[in-house]
């Protein structure tokens, strides 16, 4: 082992351990740890494969940047691939397990795409695998996609929950490094409504490294706890900045736990509209390209100092740490501290002011000079540029090449980052949105600088949110200034220096990229997919800029970096698809009668939104027996429907029959107050829109009803038309399909058995006749009845307060008991509306005209209405286009099928029009069907065929009138 | 005149990519020239998109015309070209469309081959999720219309798309899956590579890739365009195509043209990379969603309009929320996966959700646009017609149907039915 744990110091409880698993062994930790941080104290090095080549690697990060250290976690239905052990916090029973390897992490065959390495270079794969032709799908692609990947999804559906939050505040903060800290304490006193949020399970940031400023840290948190307009969210990582200054973010409310704890979250979706932001997302350090900067054991110089200072473990015994800034120097004293072996700091740079310190504590300072080769066992060192050099035993190599202020949400927010020459790295450019950044996110770096940069960020923001008394708060003292960067990128020396860890993209590869034409930043990494992994690029993607640079020719910033996108951290579907999904994917709809059709045994079935009865099944029946027998019921005597799902829309105004006449196709102000009629309402584009029956209630007051998928878009449209086309008009709308309930009463026995049930209204065909409106009561309950019939049958419809639904239908069913009652479900209504040949979705399928269905005779003969002048241009007035008709087969014991095409023979590869809607009939013991056929006018009673290649099936249909029963429509006026 | 001879030299093979592995790789030339713009071309094809490019290509390779350039504001091929979700499939059922996307497949179906470039196409079927009687009513219609029109599609019944998709959610209480109709033949390509392959194989053929050079007006003398104006000077040329996607309103208005089509933003998403999961393309019939894996692993989807007009590529949370309840709805185990990043490429939406490929009013100017959802499926036919259009200055049979003048004419040629409403398609 060559990792092991410092007897004190760090952020970790000693007194406690827990129990946990990697790849089948177990270990402990403690509390405060990370998975990462308990492998290091257990001297696990070995940790994942690469993604190409399967290269061995360790652990490089103690962060969300770690390209190499990714495990499936857990097991089961809550196994989550690719999870960074970084970002794991320990608990008692994790069980983890590496992942891309086979048969075992150490010994992984896959591993001899290595040695491949010259011949798989970036973007090989498109210049081969194409000969011969077949063999790309049946043998290249399988074991491409057999390779490729990392993880593996759980095969069970996730048992955990989700939930989403949404908070305005005054000042959001991300961050709460000393300048997050800062900026929160200065808007807080300033008084305004301030949100911390913090990735990591403990507040502090950098201050989480800095023992000497653990009691400042302390103070901070201590005071904005205390703060009633201030709340700190830590685990909680902003994933996303968008428009109007929303923020996306992921609280991992249970992730540190073996399992969410009864009705707990697993993860909450929160999302912050802020009035301003103060982005104090800190910095992350770039790694240098050199032979072996892969290999178990590098180490990223902060990730070291991480691990020494906040969980207590020495990652090595022999060092090596390689920078071109000051930042690693406390790294290499914080590794002579701890007690390792020999410490080596080589330094780019040909001078340096802390050189002298160093070697006093017995580090072995190298200057202008560079790391040539590593295997995990030795470092090569030797002058920059130079031959030779010194081998060193180091089982732990620390690169800094500088740091990276995050300038991601920044990016996002529209701020274009600017190239910041002093840091060798970008920073923020000029705000587009309401926000500023602040500390090591805006190239301030140390602790005081951060801090006092931050408190200027707050109160600022503050201020311009409209807050600010006075604040009065310590801030820590701010180091001396740092000695400059030497950019550094690269060591040319023989070897894979990689840019891009997890996808295995090294130095030559971008030279090559460049070499090929691919100079563009975008192009480069599209095609050596350098920055596309789960770390996005956070390690290496300027690294990779700066190489395609120098082979340019150009400066760094003349290439620049990819844009940033969200998420900043990987996001969980589950997170993002809260509650809204599975059963609730979107809000179920029920009529008031729902619970009467469960007591009585009805077969629901989704429609829509809604939750309707099928049919109502009887002990025994099978099949299609239901629904004939609820249709004959309907046919020679009586039977009821639920049909409250229609869009109701009450109009009212004085201009109400003035606004209906433009947008229905016929005219609703010469209909007679008592009196409904059809409509067929167009989109501005000609095509028929919906249809439904309109009732005239007074003068001025109307009641439309919709089909049931399109109330809500017709509600839209008048919505639309009242506001932005006809100002003019006095007319007010509102949707009442959930205020009323409706059935529908149906059958030659539908007049007697109203007559028993309704008080204070005459039923009689002379006073109440097709088409008339009227009000009564039913069971003392006041309800509105139509006259009206979709099953062709003389029936009407009740409309009832919801709330007085089950009386009244109860009351209906109660009176027409003695002519043997049936309520019907909507395979029946279907199956009668085919009969009757009413067009309904299958046939509004916003692909048809009123002439097309047998409606041009509606189109009124002056006014403007709402798809007039459009549905008169050529294609749409062509006489020749399908025309709604009826089918039936010549033999009779043949089916249809919806969604059949109609053709003049077996075989044509000419289709003349589609079957619409198909039925068995109980009026012609026989399929029928409606189909929408060219010149279907004249092909009456002419012979064709219904094909269904699909089902290898071939009809022959005579074309009938769409009306199968009753076409003189003289059952509706009985 | 004949068609330049490919500079040979540079073909991919074997043999060559043995000889570059043992050589560090150090021979192989630039997929595409810089050049420099010349005064003046027979054809300047406006945008270095897929289309534009593949119009490049085969106006060299089958036409024979190769003094083309190809204007391009950017880098070629980070429009949507480079944004898209790499669908390929012509399952549609409305002939002008099945003609259209079926001389497409076909392209696809010999894409590696005619560029000397492997795009990954890849038939590993496009599935479509129904949900009740009267959607797989919809669907059997347009499988027995490309059926009819020689093309191949099956229904399939819950067991079958259990089969091909065990990983789906088959009995959801809001939208049980009653079946699917599944093209084969539909799959995906690598969208990057498509750019790459089709600027190569045109390059190779003399055709000139101008990158960074704005196209900002279109000069025209008595009706008939003369060049392009542009960040890099004025480019005199015989005949101008247009073929810039979501900036086509844009490029209209500076040839004095009003079109028919709305920009709009569509997001899409591609998660961590997993092991074998998801083998083809899926759709989910009761919200607009697509899911499909990418060689690499990750988990590429998208579904709906953000809803508004914008030019921003970016998008908005809304549409996040919605795609990805619907994905987790589709299917449950997705719960815990990753998604590693979301971006947004610009629609141009017409209004009846088919595009045009076709003449202008203004002599030597041509449009090509509209592509809505559906851009990259159609790359090569798309620039197959294009190419035939402009050479010809008349459309071929296959995108005779898809003018401009279907709007004015009441022909439109509206897919789902949603109408002009883009946010509704």
């Amino acid at each position: 082992m060559t990792s092991k744990r410092l007897p004190s110091g760090g952020l970790i409880d000693r007194g406690t351990t827990v129990r946990f698993n990697f790849d089948g062994r177990s270990f402990t930790g403690h509390p405060g740890d990370t998975l990462a941080s308990a492998l290091l104290a257990n001297g696990v090095r070995l940790v994942g494969r690469s993604f190409k080549y399967h290269r061995p690697r360790g652990i490089m990060t103690a962060g969300p940047e770690e390209p190499n250290a990714l495990v499936e976690l857990r097991e089961g239905a809550r196994r989550e691939p690719n999870t960074k052990a970084t970002e794991i916090e320990l608990h008692d029973g994790l069980v983890s397990a590496s992942q891309n390897r086979w048969p075992s992490l150490a010994f992984d065959l896959m591993s001899i795409n290595g040695f491949a390495g010259p011949a798989i270079s970036a973007g090989f794969y498109y210049k081969t695998f194409m000969w011969p032709k077949s063999f790309w799908e049946k043998l290249y692609e399988p074991l491409i996609r057999r390779a490729a990947g990392l993880g593996r999804a759980a095969s069970q559906p996730d048992p955990d929950h989700y939930e989403a939050m949404h908070a305005h505040c005054d000042v959001l903060v991300v961050g709460s490094g000393a300048a997050g800290l800062a900026a929160a304490r200065a808007a807080g006193e300033a008084g305004a409504r301030v949100i911390i949020c913090e990735r990591d399970f403990v507040p502090g940031g950098g201050l989480l490294l800095s023992p000497a400023d653990a009691a400042w840290r302390g103070d901070m948190v201590n005071a904005l706890e205390a703060m009633p307009n201030v709340e700190i969210l830590t685990r909680t990582n902003v994933f996303g900045y968008y428009d109007h200054n929303l923020l996306g973010a992921v609280e991992r409310v249970s992730d540190h736990k073996a399992e969410p704890d009864q009705h707990e979250v697993r993860q909450r979706y929160r999302t912050f509209r802020a009035k301003q932001v103060v982005l104090a997302t800190g910095a992350s350090e770039r790694l240098i390209a050199f032979p072996g900067n892969d290999r178990p054991g590098a180490m990223m110089a902060g990730a070291a100092l991480t691990y020494l200072r906040r969980f207590g473990v020495v990652p090595g015994r022999n060092a090596v740490v390689f920078t071109n800034n000051d930042s690693a120097y406390e790294t290499a004293l914080a590794l002579a501290e701890a007690g390792s072996g020999k410490v080596t700091l080589v330094d780019v740079r040909s001078q340096s002011a802390l050189a002298a310190a160093m070697t006093a504590r017995g580090i072995d300072v190298r200057l202008a000079s560079e790391v040539a080769y590593f295997d995990g066992k030795t470092a090569l060192v030797r002058r920059r540029g130079g031959a030779g050099g010194d081998k060193f035993v180091a089982d732990l190599l620390c690169p800094s090449g500088g740091w990276n202020p995050n300038v991601q949400l920044a990016s996002q927010s529209g701020a274009k980052p600017r190239w910041e020459a002093t840091l060798a790295s970008h920073v923020p450019g000029e705000s587009v949105q309401a926000e500023r950044s602040a500390g090591a996110t805006k190239g301030i770096f140390g602790i005081g600088a951060a801090a006092y940069d931050g408190a200027r960020a707050g109160r600022e923001a503050a201020a311009a949110a409209g807050f600010a008394k006075a604040q009065d708060f310590a801030l820590p003292e701010r180091g001396p200034a740092e000695q400059p960067i030497a950019p550094f990128w690269e060591v040319k020396a023989s070897g894979k220096s990689f840019v891009d860890l997890q996808h295995d993209v090294t130095a030559e590869d971008i030279r090559l990229a460049h070499r090929e034409g691919f100079s563009h930043v975008e192009h480069a990494k599209r095609y050596t997919t350098h920055g596309m992994a789960t770390d996005q690029g956070k390690l290496g993607s300027l690294v990779g800029s700066a190489i395609l640079a120098e082979a340019r020719g150009e400066p760094v910033e003349a290439v620049g970096v990819p844009t940033h996108r969200p998420y900043t951290m990987p996001v969980a579907f589950g997170a993002l698809a809260g509650h809204a999904s599975g059963a609730h994917f979107q809000p179920v709809r029920r009529t008031a009668l729902n619970d009467w059709h469960l007591r009585n045994g009805a077969v629901m079935q989704p429609t829509g939104a809604w939750l309707r009865p099928f049919f109502y099944p009887k002990p025994g029946e099978t099949g299609w027996e239901p629904i004939f027998r609820e249709a004959r019921a309907v046919r020679s005597s009586v039977g009821i429907c639920d049909v409250s799902t229609l869009g109701k829309i009450d109009v009212q105004g004085p201009d109400a029959a003035a606004f209906l006449d433009r947008l229905y196709i016929n005219t609703f102000s010469t209909l007679a107050v008592g009196k409904c009629r059809y409509g067929v309402m167009l989109r501005e584009d000609g095509i028929v829109f919906d249809d439904g029956t309109t009732s005239r209630l007074a003068e001025d007051h109307f009641l439309v009803t919709t089909t049931t998928g399109n109330a809500a878009p017709v509600l839209e449209h008048m919505e639309f038309h009242a506001q932005t086309v006809w100002p003019e008009l006095d007319v007010q709308f509102c949707s009442v399909t959930d205020q009323w309930a409706q059935v529908a009463v149906a059958g030659p026995k539908s007049r007697e058995t109203l007559a028993a049930a309704v008080d204070g209204l005459d039923l009689s065909n002379e006073v109440f006749p097709f088409m008339g409106v009227g009000e009564g009561k039913i069971a003392g309950v006041p309800v509105r009845l139509f006259r009206i019939s979709f099953s062709g049958e003389l029936a009407y419809e009740i409309a009832v307060p919801s709330g007085h639904a089950e009386t009244v239908w109860e009351a209906i069913l109660a009176a027409g008991k003695p002519f043997g009652i049936v309520p019907y479900g909507l395979e029946a209504m279907s199956l009668m509306r085919v009969e009757k040949g009413h067009a309904a979705g299958p046939e509004l399928n916003g692909q048809t005209t009123a002439a097309d269905l047998g409606m041009g005779r509606m189109m009124k003969k002056s006014g403007d209405v709402i798809g007039r002048v459009l549905a008169g241009r050529p294609g749409l007035a062509d006489p020749g286009r399908p025309r709604l008709v009826g089918i039936r087969p010549v033999d009779t014991n043949k089916r249809l099928r919806g969604g059949a095409h109609i053709v003049r023979e077996p075989g044509s590869g000419t289709s003349m029009g589609w079957v619409s809607s198909v039925t068995q009939s109980i009026e012609h013991a026989c399929w029928i069907g409606l189909a929408m056929v060219e010149n279907g006018e004249a092909l009456k009673n002419q012979r064709v065929f219904a094909v269904s290649p699909l089902h290898d099936e071939s009809v022959e249909v005579t074309i009938t009138s769409p009306h199968h029963v009753d076409p003189e429509n003289l059952r509706v006026r009985a | 005149m004949p068609a330049r001879p490919e500079r040979m030299t540079d073909r991919y093979s074997a043999w060559r990519l043995l000889k570059e592995s043992l050589s560090g790789n150090r021979g192989w030339k630039p997929a595409w020239r810089k050049p420099e713009p010349k005064a003046s071309y027979d054809v300047i094809i406006v945008g270095g998109g897929g289309h534009g490019l593949a119009t490049a290509h085969y106006l060299a390779s089958v036409h024979g015309i190769t003094n083309v350039a190809v204007v391009e504001k950017g880098p070629i091929g980070l429009g949507n070209g480079g944004r898209n979700t790499t669908i390929v499939r012509s399952n549609y059922g409305l002939p002008s469309n099945t003609r259209f996307y079926e001389h497409s497949l076909k392209l696809w179906e010999g894409l590696e081959q005619d560029l000397n470039y492997n795009v990954m196409m890849s038939q590993r079927g496009v599935l479509n999720l129904f949900h009740s009687d009267s959607q797989r009513d919809i669907a059997a219609r347009r499988g027995n219309s490309m059926r009819i029109q020689g093309v191949d599609a099956e229904l399939l019944d819950r067991e079958a798309v259990r089969s091909v998709a065990p990983f789906i959610e088959l009995d959801n209480p809001m939208f049980p899956i009653f079946g699917g109709l599944m093209q084969r033949r539909g799959g995906t390509a690598r969208h990057d590579a498509v750019i790459w392959g089709f600027a190569r194989a045109a390059d190779r053929r003399g055709v000139d890739i101008i990158e960074h050079c704005e196209v900002t007006g279109i000069r025209r003398e008595a009706g008939r365009v003369t060049g392009v104006e542009t960040t890099r000077g004025f480019i005199g040329a015989k005949k101008v195509g247009v073929a810039v996607a979501g900036n086509t309103s844009r490029l209209a208005t500076m040839a004095g043209l009003s079109l028919p089509v709305e920009s709009h933003l569509l997001q899409a998403f591609v998660s961590e990379a997993i092991k074998p999961m998801i083998d083809g393309v899926v759709t989910f019939g009761a919200g607009h969603f697509y899911i499909s894996q990418s060689d690499k692993g990750g988990l590429v989807f998208g579904g709906d309009l953000d809803g508004y007009n914008s030019y921003s590529q970016r998008g908005n949370l809304p549409v996040v929320e919605h795609l990805l309840g619907a994905a987790v709805s589709m299917i449950p185990a997705l719960s815990r996966l990753r998604v590693l990043r979301q971006w947004a490429g610009i629609m141009d939406m017409t209004m009846d959700s088919s595009p045009f490929i076709c003449k202008t009013p203004i002599d030597g100017l041509y449009f090509n646009g509209g592509w809505c959802y559906g851009g990259f499926k159609a790359t090569p036919g798309s620039g197959w017609c294009f190419a035939h259009t402009i050479a010809r200055n008349e459309p071929h049979a296959f995108n005779a149907d898809l003018t401009i003048d279907r709007f004015r004419d009441g022909r439109m040629i509206d897919e789902r039915g949603a109408g002009p409403n883009p946010w509704a398609q």
